[in-house]
C-alpha cells in the first residue's frame, strides 16, 4: 500500500528530474508543486461528453479539480492497447502523477497489472471490479451495484409500458450487461408479471448507426419502453424518443436529450467515490483494493423520475428503493428459471446484490428474448 | 552560394564534384525534411490563430517523443505493428495494386497466434514462439493473399475486396473471441485463453519495449533487399509499371501478385502475433486498434520503400506519443495531434511534386558553377 | 397510435426501413465519388469530408436553428476539402491516394477538433415526409418516413447518369477521365474539370455527413461515422462509376445493414457478428460473381491511377 511518505518522494523525484529535463530543453517542465500536493490522473476511452460511461466519470473528476491540493490530469479516447500504457506511463513520469484512474473495463488485463509492479508508488485504481487476491497491492477496483438502477428502471418501465413489451440494447452478452438486462425485466415484472424484455446485442461499445437500427427493431417490434447499455446512450435515446417509446437512461443522466418521455435512469456517482478516495489517500490512509457500493453508499443514484411516471409507479419506485437502500435487496430470487428453462434460483433462494455468484453471470432469466451468444 | 563562388580557384571543382555526387541523393532526404519544417510552420500558424504557444507545441513533442528514453520507449512501442502493417500496402503497391484491408490480416493473425498458444501450451517457450508466429504469418498471408489471386483470377478489385474482408474479418474475429475460442474466465472482457508466461514475448534489453520493433525492422529490411536487389523484385517493379509488357516478357505476373499480397499479408498477421503475444497476452477486441489503417498512411509517405517505413512510423509514433502531454499541459483536445499530422503529412505528399524539378538537386548545377 | 403485432413482417420491414434510413450518406458519398473518378481521379480522403460535413452540418443547425443551414454549410466545406485536394493533385508527382488519405485524416482531426463543444447541444434535425399515410401499422408508417435527402439523392442518381450520357458537361468528364492528351488535343484544361469535380465530390460527400448528424442517427458525436466514407468509395467500383447502379448499391448496403439487429428482433440472436457482417459479405458475393478476368476494369475511366 502507498504512504505518504513514499508519495512525497515520487514527487520529489519527478520534480527533480523535470528540473533537469527544464535544464536540457530549456524551460518545458512545469512549476514545482507544494509538498502534500497530489496529482491525480483519469483516463476515459471515449469522449468525456458521451451522455454517458466517460461523462459520468468526468464528472467525478470534476468534483476532484475542486479539492484542495489536488492537480487533476484527463485524457479522453485512450484506446484498450498499448495506448494506455504509454499514457499512464506519461502521466507518471512527465507529471507526477501518484494516482490513476483508468476508467475502462479493458484497462485493467494486462495494462494495469504490467505497470503496477513497475511503479510501486503509484496507485492504480481501476472501475470494474477486477482486482483479485493475488494482484499488485497498489492496485485496486472498484465499481457500483447498477443492476439495481436497472430494476429501478424496470419498475419505472413496467408501470409506463402499454404493449407489454420493453426493450434492452445491449453492447455485448457479459455478465455486467446480462445483469442489468435481467434486473430491468424482473423490475418490469415486480409490477406486471406478463411483461416481457427484447434485447438486441450491438456488439461494440459505441456505435452509433447501429444502435439506432437496434433501437428501431425494438419499437418495430412493439417496445414501448427502451433502455440500453452501451458506452453513450445519447443516440439510443435519440431513436427511441422519435419512434414515440419512453426512455430509461444508463451511466448518466439523459433526460435533457428525451425530455418528457424520460422515466427515470440508473445513473453513476463517482463524484462522493473519488473524492472519498482521493481524501483517504491524501490522508495517508488505507483505501481497500476491494471497493464496491450501491444505491445506499452513494456508488449509484436515480435520476429524477419523469412527469410519465403515474402516481402508482411512483409509490412502487419509492417503497422498492428504500428496500434497496436498507440492504439485502434480491433482484434474483427464487422460483426463477432462465430462458431456455434451466432453474436459476429454486424456491427460497436469493441472490443479494452484494452476491458474488451474480458477477459470473451467464443467463438471461425467463421473459428476456434473446440468447446470451 | 555566393560563399562557392569566392572560393579559391583550385578548390572549387573538387567542392563541385563532391557537390555534383552529394546533391542528387541529398534530394530524397532534403525535400521530405523541408516538408516537414513547411508543415510545423503552417501548423504554428493553426495554433497561433487558437492564441496558442508552437513553441510550447514542439517543445511537449520533443520531449514527449524524443527527449528521453522513456519517451523513446513511448514512441517505438507504435513503430512495430505501424510498419509492419505498412509493409502489407507497400509490397502490394509495387505490383501497382492499392490494398487497404491490413487490418483484417492483424487481427485475424492475432487470433491464429492465440489459439496456436493455447494448443501448444506444453511446449517449451521458443519452439512454440515460433510456432505462434508461424500460424499468424500463414492466415495473415492467406487472406491478403485471397485477394490477390481474386484478383488474378477472377479480375475483382483488390481495393474493394481487401476493405469488404477487413470488415469481414473482423466479424469472424469477433465471433469465434467470444464464441467457440472464449475463456469462459474472461467474463466480462470476452478473450481466448491467457497465454502461460513462457509464451510470452518480453522487452528488449535497456529499454521497455517489446521485440516487434527488431522483428519490423528486419521485415523492412527484407523487404528491400527483396524489392532493390533480386530479380523477382525486379520482375514485380516491371509489372507493376506495365502489366502487359511483363507478360509480353514472359514474367510470371499471376505468381508474383499473389505473392507479394500473401506476403505483404503475413506480415500483418506478424504484427498481430506481437500485440498477442508482447502486449495483449491473450487475444480481444482491444485488439482492433486501427494500425493496418494508420499504416496505409505510413506506406504511402514512405512512397512504398521499406526502407523509409522505419523513419516515417518512428515519426508518426512520437507524434502520437506526444498526443496524451498535449492534452495535459495545453489544455488542447485530443484531436489535435490529428491535425498537426493531417497537415504535416499533405505537406510531405505535396512536396513530392518537387522531386527532379529542384535545380539544385541535379548534377549540373555544381558542375557548371 | 397502437403499436401492431408484426412479427417475423418486422424483418422485410426493417430491411426496406434501414435501406432508406442508413443508405443516404452511402449514396451521397458514393455519387460525388462517382464524379471525382470519372474525372480520372480518386479522392479516397472522403471519410474525413464525411466526418467533417457531420460536424460542420451539426454545429451551424445547432448555432442558426435551422437545417438547411446546416446542410449547406457541410456542402460547402465539403467543397472546400475537394478543391484542397483537386488543387494538390494537379501538380504532377503528386499521388491522389496518398493525399487523400492524408485529407482523410486532417477532416477527421479538424472535425473532432472544432466539434467537441457540439457533443452535448441538440440541433434541430431534418424534417421527414411521411410516405406511409395510407398505412394504419405504426411500424410501415415508421419505415416510411423517407428524408428530403434520400429523395433528392435518388433524383441525384438519375440526374448525373442522364448529364454523363447526354450532356456536353458529361462528355467533357468522360474525355477528361479517358486520356488526359485527349482532352488536351481538344482544348479542355483537365486540371480545372478535375478540380471542379472533384470539389463537387467533396460538397457531395459533405452532404452525406450532414445526414448522418442531422437526420440518421441525427447527433453530433466522434463516432458517428464507422468507415460510411471509405465503404461508398469502395461501392463506386462495386457500381462500376454507375450512378444509377450507385443508387442500388447503397439501397442494398443499408438494408442488408438492417438485417442484423432485426433479425436479432424476431429470435435469430445466434452469432449475431456474423449477420452483422452481411453487407460485406454480399457485396463480396456479388462482386466476385459480377467479375471475370477479361473484363476486370470495365467501366472504369481510363485515367484513374486505382486501375491503371
Amino acid at each position: 500500500m502507498t504512504t505518504f511518505g513514499k508519495l512525497n518522494r515520487r514527487h520529489f523525484l519527478g520534480t527533480s528530474a523535470a528540473a533537469l529535463g527544464a535544464a536540457a530543453l530549456g524551460g518545458l517542465a512545469r512549476p514545482a508543486m507544494a509538498a502534500g500536493d497530489l496529482t491525480v490522473g483519469f483516463i476515459y476511452v471515449g469522449p468525456k461528453d458521451d451522455f454517458g460511461y466517460n461523462q459520468a466519470h468526468a464528472e467525478g473528476a470534476a468534483a476532484v479539480k475542486e479539492m484542495a491540493g489536488v492537480t487533476v490530469l484527463e485524457e479522453e479516447n485512450v484506446p484498450e492497447s498499448q495506448d494506455v500504457q504509454n499514457t499512464m506511463e506519461s502521466m507518471i513520469n512527465f507529471d507526477g502523477a501518484g494516482l490513476l484512474f483508468p476508467t475502462s473495463f479493458g484497462y485493467f488485463n494486462p495494462h494495469i497489472l504490467e505497470l503496477a509492479p513497475k511503479y510501486a508508488d503509484v496507485r492504480f485504481e481501476h472501475c470494474g471490479g477486477l482486482w483479485a487476491e493475488g494482484n499488485p497491492t497498489n492496485a485496486g477496483s472498484y465499481f457500483g451495484y447498477i443492476g439495481m438502477g436497472q430494476y429501478l428502471n424496470g419498475i419505472a418501465a413496467g408501470h409506463a409500458t402499454k404493449s407489454k413489451k420493453i426493450g434492452f440494447v445491449a453492447a455485448k452478452p457479459i455478465p455486467q450487461v446480462l445483469n442489468n438486462i435481467n434486473s430491468f425485466l424482473l423490475g418490469a415484472r415486480a409490477v406486471d408479471p406478463e411483461i416481457t424484455c427484447q434485447v438486441i446485442f450491438t456488439g461494440e461499445w459505441s456505435l452509433a448507426v447501429k444502435e439506432a437500427e437496434a433501437t428501431n427493431a425494438l419499437a418495430d417490434q412493439g417496445c414501448d419502453v427502451i433502455t440500453c447499455h452501451v458506452d453513450g446512450p445519447k443516440v439510443v435515446c435519440e431513436t427511441a424518443v422519435a419512434r414515440g417509446a419512453y426512455v430509461c437512461g444508463y451511466h448518466a443522466d439523459q433526460s435533457p436529450l428525451a425530455g418528457d418521455m424520460y422515466l427515470t435512469g440508473a445513473e453513476w456517482n463517482w463524484a462522493g467515490v473519488y473524492t472519498d478516495m482521493v481524501t483517504k489517500f491524501m490522508a495517508g490512509e488505507a483505501v481497500p483494493n476491494f471497493l464496491r457500493g450501491g444505491l445506499a453508499d452513494g456508488f449509484i443514484k436515480m435520476s429524477p423520475l419523469g412527469p410519465a411516471v403515474s402516481d402508482a409507479g411512483r409509490a412502487q419506485f419509492e417503497a422498492v428503493k428504500g428496500e434497496i437502500m436498507a440492504g439485502g435487496f434480491a433482484a434474483i430470487k427464487g422460483p426463477l428459471k432462465d430462458n431456455a428453462g434451466n432453474v436459476i434460483a429454486a424456491d427460497g433462494e436469493a441472490f443479494v446484490e452484494t452476491d458474488v455468484a451474480l458477477e459470473s453471470m451467464d443467463y438471461l432469466v425467463e421473459g428476456v428474448l434473446g440468447s446470451t451468444s | 552560394m555566393s560563399a562557392l563562388d569566392q572560393m579559391p580557384a583550385p578548390g572549387r571543382p573538387a567542392m563541385a564534384r563532391a557537390l555534383a555526387g552529394l546533391m542528387p541523393r541529398a534530394e530524397a532526404v532534403l525535400i521530405p525534411a523541408g516538408a516537414l519544417l513547411a508543415g510545423f510552420a503552417i501548423f504554428s500558424l493553426f495554433l497561433g490563430a487558437l492564441g496558442k504557444s508552437p513553441a510550447e507545441f514542439f517543445g511537449l513533442v520533443w520531449k514527449a517523443g524524443f527527449s528521453s528514453a522513456f519517451s523513446w520507449q513511448n514512441t517505438l512501442s507504435r513503430v512495430g505493428p505501424l510498419a509492419l502493417a505498412a509493409l502489407c500496402v507497400a509490397l502490394p503497391a509495387r505490383l501497382g495494386l492499392v490494398v487497404i484491408g491490413g487490418e483484417g490480416a492483424i487481427v485475424l493473425g492475432g487470433l491464429a497466434a492465440a489459439v496456436t498458444g493455447t494448443v501448444l501450451a506444453g511446449l517449451p517457450g521458443y519452439p512454440a514462439m515460433l510456432l505462434m508466429a508461424v500460424a499468424a504469418m500463414i492466415l495473415g498471408g492467406l487472406w491478403i493473399g485471397a485477394i490477390g489471386a481474386l484478383r488474378i483470377r477472377r479480375g475483382v478489385n483488390e481495393t474493394i475486396a481487401s476493405l469488404l474482408m477487413a470488415y469481414i474479418a473482423i466479424a469472424l474475429f469477433n465471433h469465434f473471441v467470444e464464441g467457440p475460442f472464449r475463456d469462459p474466465a474472461s467474463l466480462n472482457k470476452p478473450s481466448t485463453a491467457p497465454l502461460a508466461e513462457t509464451l510470452r514475448v518480453g522487452d528488449m534489453p535497456f529499454i521497455a519495449t517489446h521485440w516487434g520493433v527488431v522483428a519490423a525492422a528486419l521485415a523492412c529490411l527484407l523487404c528491400w533487399v527483396l524489392i532493390d536487389r533480386t530479380t523477382l523484385g525486379f520482375a514485380a517493379r516491371i509489372a507493376g509499371d506495365n502489366v502487359r509488357a511483363a507478360q509480353v516478357q514472359g514474367l510470371p505476373v499471376a505468381r508474383l501478385v499473389i505473392g507479394f499480397t500473401a506476403l505483404g499479408g503475413a506480415f500483418a498477421g506478424l504484427a498481430g502475433f506481437y500485440e498477442v503475444a508482447a502486449v495483449h497476452g491473450s487475444a480481444n477486441a482491444s485488439l482492433i486498434a486501427g494500425y493496418g489503417y494508420t499504416g496505409i498512411l505510413v506506406a504511402f509517405l514512405a512512397r512504398h520503400n521499406p526502407l523509409a517505413i522505419l523513419p516515417v512510423a518512428i515519426l508518426l509514433g512520437g507524434f502520437e506519443a506526444s498526443s496524451g502531454l498535449v492534452q495535459r499541459r495545453m489544455d488542447l483536445p485530443d484531436a489535435t495531434i490529428l491535425v498537426f499530422e493531417g497537415i504535416v503529412f499533405v505537406i510531405i505528399l505535396l512536396s513530392e511534386a518537387l522531386y527532379g524539378r529542384l535545380r539544385i538537386f541535379t548534377p549540373g548545377y555544381w558542375e557548371h558553377r | 397510435m397502437e403499436p401492431v403485432e408484426i412479427g417475423l413482417w418486422g424483418v422485410p420491414l426493417a430491411v426496406l426501413g434501414g435501406a432508406i434510413r442508413v443508405s443516404t450518406p452511402f449514396l451521397f458519398v458514393s455519387l460525388g465519388e462517382c464524379l471525382t473518378e470519372r474525372s480520372g481521379r480518386i479522392n479516397l480522403g472522403l471519410e474525413g469530408t464525411l466526418v467533417f460535413g457531420a460536424m460542420t452540418g451539426y454545429a451551424l443547425a445547432y448555432e442558426s436553428g435551422s437545417p438547411y443551414v446546416g446542410v449547406l454549410a457541410a456542402a460547402l466545406a465539403g467543397a472546400c476539402f475537394g478543391l484542397l485536394h483537386g488543387w494538390i493533385c494537379k501538380f504532377r508527382g503528386v499521388n491522389d491516394i496518398a493525399i487523400g488519405i492524408a485529407l482523410m485524416l486532417l477532416g477527421m482531426g479538424l472535425a473532432f477538433f472544432f466539434g467537441k463543444p457540439y457533443i452535448q447541444p441538440v440541433a434541430p434535425d431534418l424534417p421527414a415526409i411521411n410516405f406511409g399515410w395510407w398505412s394504419d401499422i405504426p411500424q410501415v408508417r415508421a419505415a416510411l418516413q423517407v428524408n428530403v435527402l434520400f429523395l433528392l439523392g435518388g433524383l441525384l442518381a438519375v440526374a448525373m447518369a442522364w448529364m454523363f450520357r447526354s450532356t456536353r458537361v458529361g462528355l467533357t468528364l468522360r474525355v477528361v477521365g479517358d486520356s488526359t492528351d485527349a482532352a488536351r488535343a481538344m482544348g479542355l484544361d483537365p486540371d480545372r474539370v478535375r478540380l471542379l469535380a472533384t470539389a463537387a465530390g467533396g460538397a457531395l460527400a459533405g452532404i452525406g455527413g450532414a445526414y448522418l448528424s442531422l437526420y440518421y442517427p441525427g447527433s453530433w458525436n466522434e463516432g458517428i461515422s464507422s468507415g460510411q466514407g471509405l465503404m461508398a468509395i469502395a461501392l463506386v467500383i462495386f457500381a462500376r462509376w454507375n450512378p444509377i447502379n450507385c443508387f442500388w448499391a447503397a439501397l442494398l448496403f443499408g438494408g442488408a445493414g438492417a438485417l442484423g439487429p432485426a433479425l436479432q428482433s424476431v429470435g435469430v440472436s445466434e452469432g449475431y457478428y456474423l449477420f452483422f457482417a452481411a453487407p460485406y459479405v454480399l457485396t463480396l458475393g456479388l462482386l466476385i460473381l459480377t467479375s471475370s478476368p477479361d473484363r476486370a476494369m470495365q467501366g472504369a475511366p481510363l485515367e484513374l491511377s486505382l486501375t491503371k
